[in-house]
């Protein structure tokens, strides 16, 4: 697999996302920047965590506008797969990749600790490898994971299950303790209605390593890359 | 402002009248009104070191792998594999006592870029943090809005919060002290430095634009704090940007690649002042300055504000000449400013113009070089009074002591405070904040190595003797280290004292010192720089003499570093080291009965390298399971601790050993009873024989205390006749006593 990770001025994972992709599963990299227009040769994109533009307007909504943005979008709309890591997550939403929007955490303070999420949908790329119900062990680091999106929005999305994960208890139980930063309906992560792009809070790099205390995260990288693998044709002889 | 200061009044810019005598010697003639403002910052007790440079001397700068010591932006270890670490700590107290969440903030900011100006990626922050007791107001204030800078600072540029401490006491009340630590990472061959040389090259301008904010920081932080600090000063606060900071970092680490860069350096505090005439002076060489290329933020600033200001996110560099426009290119791309403002020239003037009106020159040195005092000090004579420690109070319930402990600040879970730091960014943290008693970064350039960070402090036994004191945070800190398996590589110092032409002051700061040089030496590592804050007054009188120690030491494989959490029921708690416990000068007696008093025990460094020892090699191979210093409140918080972290009971008996400062007869000296040299370890039982062996080797005393297990936390102290079980508490009873900060952090 050939994943383009976007860097943004004040991105801040975007070393992480590479070196797990590269060093860790062995993968093809581009460190993509912000400013480049084309995203030439890619099977996957990635929009890594951070503070893009120091996110001193709401957190990305400057990003959503570089001049990167619509090669994403039309890498997209083309059916490519786009993971959106935390302040990526936050990007993909301001651009209208994502539905949805982010408010800051209910608590009014970053929050950082390892939480668990529970796959709600295997229709994706990157959690078609895991099994629905299964429960995740990652990290969240943010200021505003307030996942939000209006009543009717709300329903549209869980009802074409758009909902790919959500705050849970270590057993997997989804309860209002479990929610770290006052999502609605505890939501960790949303897709597009083709699936194919997918924000979420939790930095599935950070938990990639034993030594790091979690490999679910690895598990996410993997279905991608099966994922992309599978598309590829199969070469004869 | 320029204009209206007397050219012959030294005391307007905080110098004095023999200072001023200084200059017009060093320079044959009278400074002018502009030079002499410049002297006025640059001879700062915050930037020029005047008050403690003799006694730093005494310091051990050198050992194997010292690479850098003192006198550079940051000191630089050797860790092998052409890999070397940079690291350095920071004072930024008065700012923060006026404005908290800028002062913390910007005081991240500046440790960082001196990580950097090493060439250095900044990968690791830690805190101490010192405030009055947190029921008050205005502490309260002070500590949310320090955390709050912290995080919204560390955060926005990626590098993880992973380690600190928070301590209070009555003394900090009207100054509290935030202290930062910043480790960096580096290739040998790529380390960078700061001296300039090579006339003709030019000299660069890089990152944020210069404003009129921390104008005169550096003599700000050089007074005492007063009523009207909070109000007047806040003019002297930097405003930091974080976003800026990041770009910053990257920026620099990219410039550093083209191999264009000679030299470079923060401009932190006396900002352009100090970077162009330290760095020249480093290098031998001078200056010519342009001031009026100087990208500004606003228009219509003077001179004397250009050159004094302390806006943040700048760097000065010095390039080659035909790399000047690549090296330009990478700031540019990142969104930042850089302008060639100077180039370096061969005879030694800093030669200062604004649009071709020449404004200074002088050589570089009688700026940088400010003089050097040796100040009175006198032993205070209360001293002894406190060593004596009258008929101690009865003994209350041990149950009710050990919760008052838990509770207490300094003891106390930071959760509610790291949880808002980035900890785990960089994918490096294997030993993260509150899990384990020094932090842990894994290196992938090195796997499976690593290395481990803490910092300790503790004023309150300084201010009992601040020798002893300061051997016992040195101490501290290789027990950390040993408990995650880490051999200390070098030493950062943190210096926070009072007024130090108070010869009772300077005492302290002298036998601090002295301390700190001790200890090293006995560990055999070097002090590979620090910074020095003088001045920690307020209307309540000095902070107790407080240095801060920040140890980095290498990990050998990362993945036998234990937490402090018990692991396993039926895992066997060994205590290694003596049992022996003292209660004078401990956190009990402060805590429980009010009793400020007794002298702090001594350490005896060559058994407590031996102790460290054993610990190492059980961590080495592979036998700790858990590992914990018994530090604040003895070994029955330690062991409440480690219970606490696994959400395991335990039940331990602690034998009664002998006292020098207690009846034996007392429990609260066995339980809570304080002494360097002794570590909590749990093993599985197979592992038993393996750890005693160890410690036999090296003739250290270890003893069995008792098992994992359970919900409840049971502790008894050996004595003769029937067993009596002196705490008997849920593992919910402790949580809720040692989550006391949550209400005010969260």
């Amino acid at each position: 697999m050939r994943a383009g990770v976007v860097i943004f001025p004040g991105s801040n994972c975007d070393r992480d996302c590479v070196h797990v992709l590269r060093g860790v599963l062995g993968q093809d990299v581009a460190e993509v920047w912000h400013g480049e227009t084309a995203l030439e040769g890619l099977d996957a994109v990635i929009l890594p965590g951070g503070f893009a533009y120091g996110d001193y307007l709401r957190a990305g909504a400057v990003a959503a506008t570089s001049p990167i943005m619509p090669a994403v979008r039309a890498f997209a709309q083309a059916g490519g797969p786009v993971l959106g890591i935390c302040n990526g997550f936050q990007v993909l939403l301001e651009a209208g990749l994502l539905p949805g929007a982010m408010l800051r955490n209910h608590v009014q303070k970053f929050q950082c600790r390892p939480v668990h999420i529970r796959v709600e949908s295997t229709r994706t790329p990157f959690t078609r490898a895991l099994r629905e119900g299964q429960v995740l062990r990652l990290p969240i680091a943010h200021g505003e994971g307030n996942y939000y999106a209006p009543p009717a929005l709300l329903a549209t999305i869980q009802d074409s299950e758009q909902v790919v994960f959500r705050y849970c208890a270590p057993d997997g139980r989804v309860v209002p303790e479990a929610n770290p930063n006052g999502s609605l309906n505890n939501i960790a992560g949303v897709c597009s209605p083709g699936g194919n792009v997918l924000g979420l809070m939790p930095h599935p790099e950070r938990a990639s390593e034993a030594i790091l205390g979690s490999e679910d995260g690895r598990l996410i990288f993997e279905s991608l890359i099966a994922f992309v693998e599978s598309r590829r044709p199969v070469p004869v002889g | 402002m320029s204009t209206t200061l007397s050219r012959l009044d030294p005391q307007a810019v905080g110098l004095t009248k023999a200072e001023y005598e200084e200059i017009r010697r060093r320079l044959g003639r009278d400074p002018s009104a502009l030079e002499l403002q410049l002297f006025g910052v640059m001879w700062s007790e915050h930037c020029g070191y005047k008050h403690s440079r003799l006694t730093l001397r005494a310091l051990p700068a050198e050992g194997p792998g010292l690479l850098q010591g003192p006198g550079e932006n940051a000191g630089v270890m050797d860790i092998g594999g052409g890999w070397a670490v940079a690291f350095k700590v920071e004072s930024h107290n008065h700012p923060s006592a006026v404005d908290p969440y800028n002062g913390a903030a910007t005081g991240v900011g500046g440790i960082i870029r001196d990580v950097l100006a090493m060439g250095a990626r900044p990968i690791a922050l830690l805190d101490s943090l010192r405030f009055g007791p947190l029921d008050d107001p205005r502490a309260r204030r002070i500590a949310t809005g320090v955390v709050a800078g912290i995080a919204g600072y560390g955060n926005c540029i990626g590098v993880p919060t992973v380690g600190g401490e928070i301590l209070v006491d009555p003394r900090y009340r009207g100054n509290p002290l935030v202290n930062v630590v910043c480790l960096g990472l580096v290739r040998r061959d790529d380390l960078a430095r700061s001296k300039a040389s090579g006339p003709g090259n030019v000299v660069m301008y890089v990152g944020a634009r210069t404003g009129r904010d921390g104008i005169g920081g550096a003599a700000f932080a050089s007074e005492e704090l007063d009523e009207r600090s909070e109000r007047d000063d806040r003019s002297s606060v930097q405003i930091g940007d974080p976003f800026t900071g990041k770009l910053l970092i990257e920026a620099t680490l990219e410039a550093l690649r083209t191999g264009g860069v000679v030299a470079l350096q923060d401009m932190g505090a006396a900002g352009l002042t100090c970077a162009t005439s330290e760095m020249a002076a480093r290098g031998g060489v001078g200056m010519d300055v342009a001031l009026e290329r100087v990208p500004l933020r606003e228009d219509g600033m003077r001179a004397d504000e250009i050159l004094r200001s302390e806006s943040q996110e700048r760097m000065l560099l010095v390039v080659h000449p035909e790399a000047a426009e690549r090296v330009a290119a990478v700031f540019r791309k990142w969104g930042l400013n850089a302008a060639v403002i100077g180039e370096v020239v061969a005879e030694p003037e800093l030669r200062l113009t604004l649009g071709g009106r020449p404004l200074a020159a002088l050589p570089p040195y009688t700026l940088a070089d400010a003089p050097a005092y040796r100040p009175a000090a006198s032993e205070p004579q209360r001293l002894w009074d406190l060593w004596k420690l009258e008929a101690l109070p009865p003994e209350p319930d041990p149950r009710d002591a050990l919760m008052t402990l838990l509770a207490f600040p300094d003891i106390a879970s930071k959760r509610s405070v790291y949880e808002q730091y980035d900890h785990s960014v960089q994918v490096r943290t294997v030993v993260a904040p509150g899990a384990g008693d020094a932090a842990v970064l894994r290196l992938h350039e090195l796997a499976p190595k690593g290395l481990a960070l803490a910092v300790d402090g503790n004023g309150a036994l300084c201010a009992l003797d601040p020798y002893r004191g300061a051997r016992l945070a040195v101490a501290e800190c290789a027990a950390d280290l040993a408990c995650v398996g880490a051999v200390p590589l070098g030493v950062t110092d943190g210096l926070n004292f009072g007024n130090p032409e108070d010869p009772e002051v300077f005492w302290t700061f002298r036998q601090a010192v002295s301390g700190l040089a001790d200890a090293c030496r006995a560990l055999r590592i070097p002090v590979v720089g620090g910074n020095v804050s003088f001045y920690n007054e307020s209307p309540e009188g000095p902070i107790p003499p407080t240095p801060i120690v920040a140890m980095v030491g290498l990990v050998d494989d990362v993945r036998n570093s234990p937490g402090m959490a018990f692991r396993a029921d039926g895992d066997v708690i060994v205590l290694v080291g003596e049992p022996t416990g003292e209660l004078a000068a401990s956190t009990y007696l402060r805590t429980v009965h009010g009793v400020d008093a007794g002298r702090p025990r001594d350490v005896d460094f060559e058994v407590h390298q031996r102790v460290l020892g054993v610990v190492r090699e059980a961590v080495r191979a592979g036998l700790a399971r858990s590992a914990h210093d018994c530090a604040e409140g003895g070994i029955a918080v330690a062991v409440a601790e480690s219970a606490i972290a696994g959400s395991l009971g335990v039940d331990v008996v602690v034998p009664a050993g002998s006292h020098r400062g207690a009846p034996s007869s007392r429990r609260d000296a066995v339980l809570f009873g304080e002494a360097p040299s002794r570590i909590i370890v749990s093993v599985t039982e197979h592992a038993v024989p393996a750890l005693f062996t160890l410690a036999a080797q090296a003739d250290v005393a270890v003893t069995v205390l008792g098992r994992v297990g359970g919900a409840r936390v049971r502790m008894a102290v050996a004595t003769e006749g029937p067993p009596r079980r002196d705490v008997d508490l849920s593992l919910e009873e402790l949580r809720n006593a040692y989550d006391s900060l949550t209400g005010i952090f969260a």
